[in-house]
């Protein structure tokens, strides 16, 4: 195998005009943060788009960044970090799972184009969106070698198919990515979180959908089971379960809303500062309150927020898990023994709807399960023929996501 | 929905309808015109309007064996046929262009729009959906050889899931009725388009409606949760449903703007948001667009996301001000309404530092609501903009570019130049926050060559947005209207991915033919491979 890194786009068309012609299958990378997920793919070369890594154009005040898809998260971050801006979807960092917390403000792995090719998101995805509601525009070249552009730099456009939105969470399985636009927003003046104690799970989700329900614009909403909290700094001094409501804003308007929220909800509550905020939210983002065991696997289950206390109830009458809710609920990541057959996790979700992802397990189990979640015929058959449209001879990151994909 | 020609020309904007003589295309340049900076294209053959693909005589020939197939299915009331009935259908909201279809069809379900696509596409013959027919692009214009598919009787709410936060409802209810259905618990849902008493949660699905929020709040495609559409061989598709991101392909995203040429949309399943505390708004008068634009650009950079930022020029602040009295300044060049919405505490804090900004930009009127009937006054004057101008003149193009923000200025300088060469005038309303521009250009339909010329204005105007690096449309989609404008932004390569994206779904292309794409290639010619057999693949490449 060997490890092709074009650093023009012209390269990397030629590579994979060359890649197509002979039907060679390719393994699209950026810095391999995400290596781990997904169904193994079997390659004959690695095509890294790690030489894309610059960042071509920032304009903050008009909240659009373009740089090259291999440009590292830490570097894009940093930038506009310095412009009081930054990414709202919170990508996560899915590396440093069981890091120490105190190294919670450490640098992102990953690329810039990895995050928009796995739409990956982290805690405040339900009140700013995903990956894929921020990428405003890309480049791209597709498994026919054909390079093509979609969207543009400016937020409001509708001319023409949202191949951006196609591309986002295709997993390097339709087009090599190398430039992405995305849109970026001023970073709030202010973040503090409200804590309540001790709630149980279905609890916990009442209280979030109280709180998202409210007018107090919660930008985070997660409830950490007390083994799981004990792994979160507060958590471990406090003992219990904890159901953390972020709350980001000017200062005199945070202060307002978590008064509000104390209000609504009652009970048990703690106040969080801003660096215990930070800190807190990162690690719930980048999974470090449940950290890789060998012999373990983790499920990232994406459900509506009001089902997830039944669904969880479900699945841990049949399999002892550690799990946490994110998003009010509506994201579940459910960490349980290697045993749990997947099935069961997917027939949970039967009633309610939603899908369940095998999001971390070893490579040899993940080529055993199907780790995206099966979809009806028609729309598997759907997404093939997009995908033909695409990459007609399956050169590009081949079975990543389904065996026809 | 169509305006009747007994409507006066003002009125229509009011009835959301024919708000927009839209027609682009190609146009003579007027007599003695200066060079502009970019070319227009000027095609003396083929005349100003858009050509619709020619109506295939295989289909047309079968018209009465396929009435009677439809017919044989559905109740008699549910397939028009007769000139008058279809001549109801025979435009959108792009009024330019009328025709009507070979026949319309109103299903009652899933169930029977299913066998009415599939008995369509066993005839290959062509389909068109509307909603409310709304579109301002020409996206639901029917064709002589194809079968106009009303998803009108698609109108009931399905499910209010509070505890969820979403509703779902079939395509053809209202976008206002959505939240109309959720207020009573103080929610709604956000894109709130101007046609938006009338447009339909379907249609703002195929075309990515805006609104005046979507600076803050997002796109249609920002506040979706999943879909049910059919497939033009009849096969229902559920794309999502009440959770968030897709298990595959994000195909809810690929649709969602996708103005009709994928799928049928017959439900929709959207976010609700809980009703900001409060809204207020301050009205900013300046002495020159340069002065308002600075200050948009200082608002964005200070940080401050405004639930609603606005622009208008003298000549619309005259026109409304005559129109409704909304109590604008008429000494200014330039009028901003700067909305914020919120938690009372965070919406005083930040309008008074909009405010500031206005001020030391030099601001020379301002105004901040101090009641929710002086916040509607603000806005009652923007949105009777359309038919303040209708009033004005016999008629007008509205067109809907976007643009950097930075840009403004100098765009708006380009696009008083080419008033002055085409010999029209035009008025600018700006959603300025997101940099989408709705120029209108004015006009008399009745002076022979006008049309033309407002048309190749028109052009010229979206090219320029283009040349800034812009886009041709922000929220009222390409439709039939900027069809053949679409290669100033999109190479061959591109729009051929794109119509790949379309083969997937519909390989014979008879789903809204004639829109958005200004070429039609076969399907088995766009997935033809040129292959480049045995060469050494890249020795020069750094390998690790």
């Amino acid at each position: 195998m060997q490890r092709l890194m074009p650093s023009r786009p012209e390269e990397l068309a030629e590579i994979l005009r060359w890649a197509a012609a002979d039907a060679v299958p390719l393994a699209v990378t950026g810095s391999g943060s995400k290596a781990g997920i997904g169904t193994p793919v079997v390659a004959e070369h690695e095509l890294s788009l790690a030489g894309f890594d610059r960042i071509h154009d920032y304009e903050p005040d008009e909240l659009v960044l373009t740089a090259g898809a291999g440009t590292p998260l830490a570097e894009v971050e940093a930038l506009l970090a310095r412009h009081r801006q930054q990414l709202a979807f919170e990508p996560p960092d899915m590396t440093s799972v069981g890091r120490a917390m105190a190294d919670a403000a450490a640098p992102r792995a990953g690329t810039l184009g990895g995050v928009v090719a796995a739409n990956l998101s982290g805690p405040r995805r339900f009140a700013a969106g995903a990956a894929r509601d921020h990428c405003i525009g890309l480049r791209a070249v597709s498994g026919r070698g054909e390079g093509f552009k979609s969207g543009g730099r400016v937020v409001k456009n509708v001319t023409g198919f949202d191949l951006s939105k196609l591309l986002s969470g295709s997993w390097g399985t339709l087009a090599a990515l190398w430039e992405v636009t995305v849109k970026v927003v001023p970073a709030p003046e202010c973040a503090r979180s409200l804590v309540l104690c001790g709630l149980e799970a279905d609890e916990g989700v009442r209280a979030m959908t109280a709180a998202l329900s409210s007018v107090h614009m919660v930008s985070g909403a997660a409830h950490l089971p007390a083994p799981v909290a004990a792994r979160c700094g507060r958590g471990a001094a406090t003992g219990a379960a904890l159901t953390l409501l972020r709350v980001e804003g000017p200062e005199p308007s945070v202060r307002h809303r978590l008064a509000g929220l104390q209000t609504l909800l009652g009970g048990d509550s703690l106040l969080l500062g801003e660096a215990e905020s930070g800190v807190l939210w990162r690690a719930i983002g980048d999974l470090a309150p449940l950290p890789a065991a060998d012999d373990w696997v983790l499920w990232r289950i994406s459900l509506p927020p009001a089902a997830a206390p039944g669904v969880l109830a479900a699945l841990l009458r049949q399999a002892p898990c550690d799990w946490l809710f994110d998003q009010g609920g509506g994201l579940l990541w459910l960490h349980c023994p290697v045993e749990t057959p997947a099935e069961q996790v997917r027939a949970a979700l039967a009633a309610c709807g939603g899908h369940a992802t095998l999001w971390r397990a070893s490579a040899a189990h993940r080529a055993r399960v199907t780790v995206f979640h099966p979809q009806p015929p028609a729309l598997a058959a759907l997404s093939q023929r997009v995908k033909h449209g695409f990459d007609p001879r399956g050169i590009l990151n081949p079975g990543r996501m389904y065996p026809d994909t | 929905m169509r305006s009747g020609c007994a409507t006066r020309r003002w009125l229509r904007p009011l009835l959301l309808l024919g708000s927009a003589h839209l027609r682009v295309g190609v146009g003579q340049r007027p007599p003695g015109a200066v060079m502009l900076p970019f070319p227009i294209p000027i095609d003396p053959q083929r005349g100003p309007r858009v050509e619709m693909p020619a109506p295939e005589p295989g289909i047309l020939a079968q018209r009465e064996a396929l009435l009677a197939e439809l017919r044989a299915g559905l109740a008699d009331d549910q397939v028009i046929a007769d000139d008058a009935g279809l001549r109801a259908y025979d435009s959108d909201a792009l009024t330019a262009y009328r025709q009507p279809p070979l026949l319309a069809v109103l299903p009652n379900d899933v169930a029977e729009l299913s066998q009415v696509l599939a008995i369509c596409h066993r005839r290959k013959v062509k389909v068109v959906a509307r909603g409310a027919g709304t579109s301002l692009s020409g996206g639901a214009l029917p064709l002589a050889d194809a079968v106009l598919i009303g998803l009108g009787r698609f109108n009931r709410i399905l499910d209010i899931d509070y505890d969820n936060r979403c509703i779902t409802a079939q395509s053809g209810v209202t976008n206002l009725a959505l939240s109309e259905a959720v207020a009573e618990r103080g929610f709604y849902y956000a894109p709130d388009p101007s046609s938006q008493i009338a447009c339909t949660i379907g249609g703002n699905v195929a075309e990515n409606s805006g609104g005046v929020h979507c600076l803050k709040y997002g796109m249609t495609t920002n506040n979706l949760l999943g879909l049910e559409m059919v497939l033009l061989d009849g096969t229902p598709i559920r794309l999502g449903g009440k959770h968030q991101d897709a298990e595959g392909y994000d195909l809810l995203g690929l649709l969602t703007g996708s103005e009709g040429l994928l799928g049928v949309i017959t439900e929709v399943t959207a976010r609700i948001l809980p009703r900001p505390e409060t809204a207020r708004a301050a009205l900013l008068g300046f002495a020159s667009n340069e002065d308002a634009g600075r200050v948009v650009a200082a608002i964005i950079a200070a940080g401050i996301v405004p639930a609603g930022l606005e622009m208008m020029d003298r000549f619309i602040v005259a026109a409304t001000e005559a129109f409704c009295h909304p109590g604008y300044p008429l000494d200014v060049e330039a009028l901003l309404i700067v909305e914020l919405d919120g938690p009372g505490a965070e919406v005083d804090h930040l309008l008074a530092q909009v405010v500031d900004i206005a001020r030391a930009q030099g601001a020379v009127s301002v105004r901040v609501s101090e009641s929710e009937a002086e916040r509607l006054a603000f806005w009652s004057g923007r949105k009777a903009a359309f038919p303040a101008v209708g009033r004005l003149s016999p008629d007008y193009l509205c067109m809907d570019g976007t643009i950097p923000r930075k840009r403004l200025p100098e765009v708006l300088r380009r696009m008083a130049e080419l008033s002055r060469e085409f010999g029209l005038r035009v008025t600018n309303v700006f959603h300025a926050g997101d940099g989408n521009l709705h120029p209108l250009i004015l006009y008399d339909a009745n002076q022979p060559g006008e049309l033309e010329r407002a048309e190749a204005f028109g052009a010229a105007i979206l090219r320029l947005c283009v040349a800034v690096g812009g886009v041709l449309t922000g929220e009222h989609g390409v439709g039939v209207e900027k069809r053949d404008l679409m290669g100033t932004m999109f190479d061959a390569e591109d729009l051929a991915q794109q119509q790949r994206v379309k083969c997937a779904f519909d390989p014979e292309g008879r789903l809204n033919p004639g829109k958005v794409f200004p070429q039609l290639h076969r399907c088995a010619e766009l997935g033809r491979m040129h292959v480049h057999r045995g060469r050494v693949p890249f020795p020069e490449l750094p390998r690790f």
